[in-house]
Parts: C-alpha cells; sequence; structure tokens
C-alpha cells in the first residue's frame, strides 16, 4: 500500500511538471535546432500560398547544387513564429509584419519579396453571359450584407446592359486564417471606410455576412454548389479549376481582368527600401488591384547560435537566384513573376545582410 | 549430480525470483496505469496555463460574449459553445432510434445468420471510416439534399449549417450506442426472457419491459460515448458547418463549433491573446466533455441502484 501512495505522489508531482516542461521548451530548446542542422540543409517555414513555386525552385535549386532546403508550409503566422524563436533558418509570409510581431523579434529582419499572386472574386451566376464587373464600392457593401440582390441598381449601374437575376447573394468565404483572407480583407480595409471601421484587416476577421469554407476548395466548393454565391479564392486555384472570375476597378478608374501581367504590373510602383509594401488599391493603371507580394523573411545579422558562414552565404545566393533564375518557375505555375522595381528592392535588402556585421554578399 | 538440499536451494531462489519479478510487474502496472491519470491532468494544467492571457483578457464574459473578433481582440466564445451543444445534442436525437433499432435487431430479433453479420460489420465499418470522408461525403451528397429540403420548407437555400452537421455526427455515431448495445442485449439471461415469453408477452413486449430495463444503463453508456464523439468531432463538422461567428437562428443556419474553430485559425493566430483565447476555447471543449461525462456517470448508477 505504501508504494502506492508514494506512485500517486509521484504522479501527481510529474503532472504538474509536464506543463512547466512544455512551456520550458519554447525558449529553451528551439535555438538548439537551427544550430543543430548540417551546412547544407536550409530550414523554413511560413506561408502555404507560395508553397507549390518554393517547393519548385528549391528541387530544382537542388538539382544544380545539391543544396537541401526543409521548407514546412504551416502558415504565415506560424513562420513567424518560428522565425521569432530561430527555430528556422528563414521564415515566409503573406503579410509584412505588424508592429506588435516587429517588436516580438529579438533582432530586426529584412523582406524580400519573392513572388506576386492575386486574390479573385468568383461567382455562381449561370444566366450570365458577360463578365462581372465590380467596384470597390460595391464589392465592399456585398461584403457587408448591404447589397442583397444581384440585381441591386448598384450593381446595374456598373454592368450596363446585363441582364441580371433577382437572386440572393451568398458571400462565401475563408474561414481558416490565411494570407488570401489578409490581402482581401487589407483590400477592402483600404477602399472603405465602412469595412475598416465595422470590420478592418486581418488573416481571420468578424465577417457580418457568409458562409465560412476551410481553404480555397472550401470556399470554391460553396460557390459552386449555391447559385448566386461570391467568394475569393486565389488566382491560382481559380485558373486550374476553370473558375469564372470577375473584372475588379482599380484605383484609376479601368476595369482589370487579374492575369499574371496584370499582377506583375500591380507590382510595378515605387517600392520601399524595407520592401515591406502592400500592392492593394495599387496607383499602377494596368494593375489589378488585389494583388499581394509575398516575402521572405530573414535576420539581418546572421551570426546567432552556431550557424556558419558558409550556411550563411548559401542560404543567400539561394534567395538572390529564387529572385532572379528562379522566377522562370512562376507563370507556368499561375504565380506572377516580381517587377523590375521588386527585383532591384530584393537585391538591395539581400545585400543589406550581415555576418557578424560584414555584408555577405558583394 | 544433485543433492536434495540443491534443489532446495534452487526452489528457494526461484521463488524468490517470482517474487521480485511479481513485485516489479506489479509496480510497472501502476506506474502505466498512473501515468494515464499523469497525461490528463498534464493536459489540463497546460490549457490552463496557456490560456491565462486570454483569461486575463476577456475575464468570464469570455463564455457568453457573442463576439468572436480577432482584428479588435475581442473574444466571446458563446456561438462556438452553442454551436457545439446544438450540434452533438441533434445529432444524439437523430441516431438514437437507429442506433437502438440496430441493437436490438442485431441482439435480439436475428443474433446469427449471414445478413446480420453483414449488419454488423457494416455498422462497426461506420466508426471506421475516417471523418474527412465523411466530411467530403456530407458537402457533395448531403448539402445539395439539405438545401433541397431548405426551399420546400422557405428557409434560406444554404445548405450548409447545423442541420446538416447534425446529420453527418449522427450517422457517425451510430456504430458506439449501436455495438455497445447489441453486446448487451445479447446478455441478458435467456431465463428472464424466457419468463416473459411463457407468460404469453410478445416479443415487442419483451423488448420493452425485459431488455430495456436489464440493459437501461448500459445502453445509456452507449449514448455517453456517442455524445463524447460527437462533441470533440471537428473535420466532417468544420467541412459542412458553415464556419460563422454568427450566432445560428435556427437549426438550418449556418454556425461553428469549438473544435472547428481551433483547427480554422490556430494556424495563424499571429498575436499571443489571440493564440490565447484558442486555446481556452480548448480548455471549454475539454471543461464541457468532463461535465457531461460526469453527469452521464451520475445518470448511469442512478440507473444501476433502481
Amino acid at each position: 500500500m505504501k508504494s502506492l501512495k508514494f506512485l500517486v505522489v509521484a504522479g501527481v508531482m510529474l503532472a504538474f511538471a509536464t506543463p512547466v516542461m512544455f512551456v520550458g521548451c519554447k525558449g529553451g530548446a528551439s535555438k538548439a535546432d537551427s544550430t543543430s542542422g548540417d551546412d547544407n540543409t536550409i530550414l523554413g517555414a511560413g506561408a502555404t500560398f507560395p508553397n507549390p513555386l518554393y517547393s519548385k525552385m528549391f528541387s530544382e535549386y537542388n538539382k544544380s547544387t545539391g543544396l537541401k532546403v526543409n521548407y514546412q508550409s504551416i502558415g504565415s503566422g506560424g513562420g513567424i513564429q518560428q522565425l521569432t524563436s530561430r527555430t528556422v533558418d528563414f521564415g515566409a509570409s503573406d503579410a509584412p509584419l505588424n508592429g506588435k510581431q516587429d517588436s516580438a523579434l529579438s533582432a530586426p529582419a529584412i523582406h524580400i519579396p519573392i513572388t506576386a499572386g492575386a486574390v479573385v472574386l468568383s461567382y455562381n451566376l449561370p444566366e450570365l453571359k458577360d463578365t462581372l464587373q465590380l467596384t470597390p464600392d460595391v464589392l465592399a457593401k456585398i461584403f457587408l450584407g448591404e447589397i442583397k440582390k444581384w440585381n441591386d441598381p448598384k450593381i446595374a449601374a456598373i454592368n450596363k446592359g446585363v441582364k441580371l437575376p433577382s437572386t440572393d447573394i451568398l458571400v462565401a468565404h475563408r474561414s481558416d486564417g490565411s494570407g488570401t483572407s489578409n490581402i482581401f480583407t487589407t483590400y477592402l480595409d483600404k477602399v472603405s471606410e465602412d469595412w475598416h471601421a465595422k470590420v478592418g484587416k486581418g488573416s481571420s476577421v468578424n465577417w457580418p455576412v457568409g458562409l465560412g469554407g476551410k481553404g480555397n476548395e472550401g470556399v470554391a466548393g460553396s460557390i459552386k454548389q449555391t447559385p448566386g454565391a461570391i467568394g475569393y479564392v486565389e488566382l491560382a486555384y481559380a485558373v486550374q479549376n476553370n473558375m469564372t472570375f470577375a473584372k475588379m476597378q482599380n484605383k484609376a478608374g479601368n476595369f482589370i481582368t487579374p492575369s499574371i501581367a496584370s499582377i506583375t504590373a500591380a507590382a510595378n510602383i515605387e517600392i520601399p527600401a524595407d520592401a515591406k509594401v502592400s500592392l492593394t488599391n495599387t496607383d499602377a493603371a494596368a494593375g489589378y488591384p488585389i494583388s499581394g507580394l509575398t516575402w521572405i523573411l530573414v535576420y539581418k545579422e546572421q551570426k546567432y547560435g552556431t550557424r556558419s558562414a558558409e550556411k550563411v552565404t548559401k542560404m543567400l545566393k539561394l534567395i538572390q537566384w529564387m529572385v532572379h533564375e528562379g522566377q522562370q518557375y512562376c507563370a507556368p505555375l499561375n504565380y506572377a513573376p516580381l517587377s523590375d522595381n521588386a527585383a532591384k528592392v530584393a537585391d538591395a535588402q539581400l545585400k543589406a545582410v550581415t555576418f557578424d556585421g560584414k555584408p555577405v554578399l558583394q | 549430480m544433485e543433492t536434495p538440499s540443491g534443489n532446495k536451494g534452487n526452489r528457494l531462489k526461484r521463488s524468490q525470483r517470482h517474487i521480485k519479478f511479481e513485485s516489479f510487474f506489479r509496480r510497472l502496472l501502476s506506474v502505466v496505469g498512473l501515468s494515464m491519470i499523469v497525461l490528463v491532468i498534464g493536459i489540463m494544467i497546460t490549457l490552463v496555463v496557456q490560456s491565462i492571457p486570454s483569461l486575463k483578457a476577456s475575464g468570464a464574459g469570455y463564455l457568453w460574449g457573442k463576439t468572436w473578433d480577432p482584428v479588435a481582440d475581442v473574444y466571446g466564445a458563446y456561438p462556438f459553445l452553442l454551436g457545439t451543444l446544438l450540434t452533438s445534442f441533434l445529432a444524439l436525437l437523430i441516431s438514437i432510434p437507429f442506433s437502438f433499432g440496430v441493437a436490438v435487431v442485431l441482439g435480439e430479433y436475428y443474433p446469427k445468420g449471414w445478413l446480420p453479420d453483414l449488419l454488423k460489420n457494416t455498422v462497426e465499418l461506420i466508426a471506421a471510416v475516417p471523418s474527412v470522408i465523411y466530411g467530403f461525403w456530407g458537402l457533395a451528397v448531403l448539402v445539395p439534399m439539405v438545401r433541397t429540403i431548405e426551399v420546400k420548407l422557405g428557409y434560406e437555400p444554404i445548405g450548409m449549417g447545423i442541420f446538416s452537421s447534425s446529420l453527418i455526427l449522427a450517422v457517425m455515431v451510430i456504430p458506439y450506442a449501436a455495438t455497445l448495445g447489441r453486446s448487451l442485449i445479447q446478455m441478458v439471461p435467456s431465463m428472464l426472457k424466457e419468463a416473459a415469453y411463457s407468460l404469453g408477452a410478445t416479443r415487442w413486449e419483451v423488448v420493452k419491459s425485459v431488455i430495456f430495463p436489464y440493459t437501461r444503463s448500459g445502453l445509456f453508456a452507449g449514448v455517453l460515448l456517442s455524445l463524447g464523439r460527437a462533441l470533440g468531432e471537428t473535420m466532417a463538422v468544420t467541412m459542412v458547418i458553415g464556419n460563422t461567428s454568427l450566432i445560428p437562428k435556427n437549426i438550418f443556419s449556418p454556425g461553428n463549433t469549438m473544435a472547428s474553430v481551433i483547427a480554422n485559425e490556430f494556424t495563424e493566430a499571429d498575436h499571443p491573446v489571440y493564440l490565447s483565447a484558442l486555446i481556452e476555447l480548448g480548455l471549454v471543449l475539454f471543461l464541457v466533455t468532463v461535465v457531461i461525462n460526469m453527469a452521464g456517470k451520475k445518470l448511469i448508477s442512478g440507473f444501476t441502484n433502481e
């Protein structure tokens, strides 16, 4: 009986110790990870949106140089967290770091744009022969639930000569936190004061109306099944699945069909030196307004842990290759290649990376 | 050559070894058993510790707050709590006639034969199908059917929502109550049944007055197992519930459950309070399951004492 009592006491003590061990892991074990890998393996984590492109780029790069890249597409938020805890060599995100995330980092990190994508408005109106046209104002009102029917005069006014049905509008949005939602809500937040006041921007927001679907496929499912549905998906997904999507009016007043060319055009604007720019509501006259860059994030000072200069050089050369030679893999996978401006900024950012205070790339 | 004394020594040694192994084995078993307690308490403590930032920020209002707004850092779990309870109990309600029906058919009416065997194996297979497949089937088949019903009844023709999820969940939980019910019904002493038959009772009267009273607590335990499964089911529900944080107006409205919110939003929860609010949601789900289980145990023991 005595030994049983001892076991109970030991067990309860262990139970209390377990969570403490878990909490402890967060800070401690993380540092070991990024340092323990060999010099020929680079660890990365982050955004799911560019994952197909990154996988292709990394496998091509591996063929020519033998460098292994282990990229975990766990989502932008997760990528930033892992970079913050220094468990990975680079993070990847669909949104630039916000103030809170920036201050959580122990050292400054830089943003290197790799590719651009767009979010398109797909709809299910079988009767409609022409392509639907949307203005920012109408789009915001639809997603706020203020425009409820397809034959609303506001929609009719921008689609002259098009016979619109009297069907109810069903809004479909992403239920999982995602960079796609972030680009979309950032756009609405910029173009509509009402949206800014009521909803705001983020990778998950409190949607005033509509159905949530998990992933692009979830939203696409709702759209395909429900006549009168409208929702947002990534361009690449919409193209691969032959979905119909609307033309959006941009800041210059032109109605733009989303395409690789119009996304690259959207990025053909003045890019700030830190590359932290949202392409949404772009000034470019030919640019599609709901576009966004996706970035790789690395620490500016690369000497931390037991990282070798050799490994750092290899990683930066890889990123440099992605910005230049790697761009050829964008278009076949429906990603938009970087604009010249964006590539220039990416180069400047890469050259600013230091190892022990000295620049790595010449 | 062995002397009698040597033999005796060997026996002594062996029995000593036996005793040693016996106590080692006992200790091993206790440790294995206790590690379960450690695991559950550990999970509980982890959840509580990680929920502290959210507990500080939202307080008790977390439970009945009606807004879930990650942008403004306002977190109220009420719509999800409601969604979880609604879908689970509705699913239970739908599944009980089927699971008890299957249990009685297999336990009493046709205990042997190839058709009952097929039925039994099929029901068991239902439990083995991965939930994502149910979600897929729900999305492709069930949702359009529910939409047709909604059009006929004059509700918004959405298809996805609380009702669709309850249907899917009902199918998923049938085997738990059915399998347990079947084996219990087969264990009803034939003496009792034969006595009832000899008094002129019909089959239905035997089921009603002998089998159900005799197996009541067991059948209820099966239902409880089903409920536990329904409360925590994530993937299939996420795919057909419509995932909105608005409070459902009727059973056809879209809604959301706690498990589904966690699965959806965990990966991109990018600020500490948000993450903590999601973990607190896990804690609430954990507690709801514990409370329902304990209440169920109380009810079962109430039945048996009668």
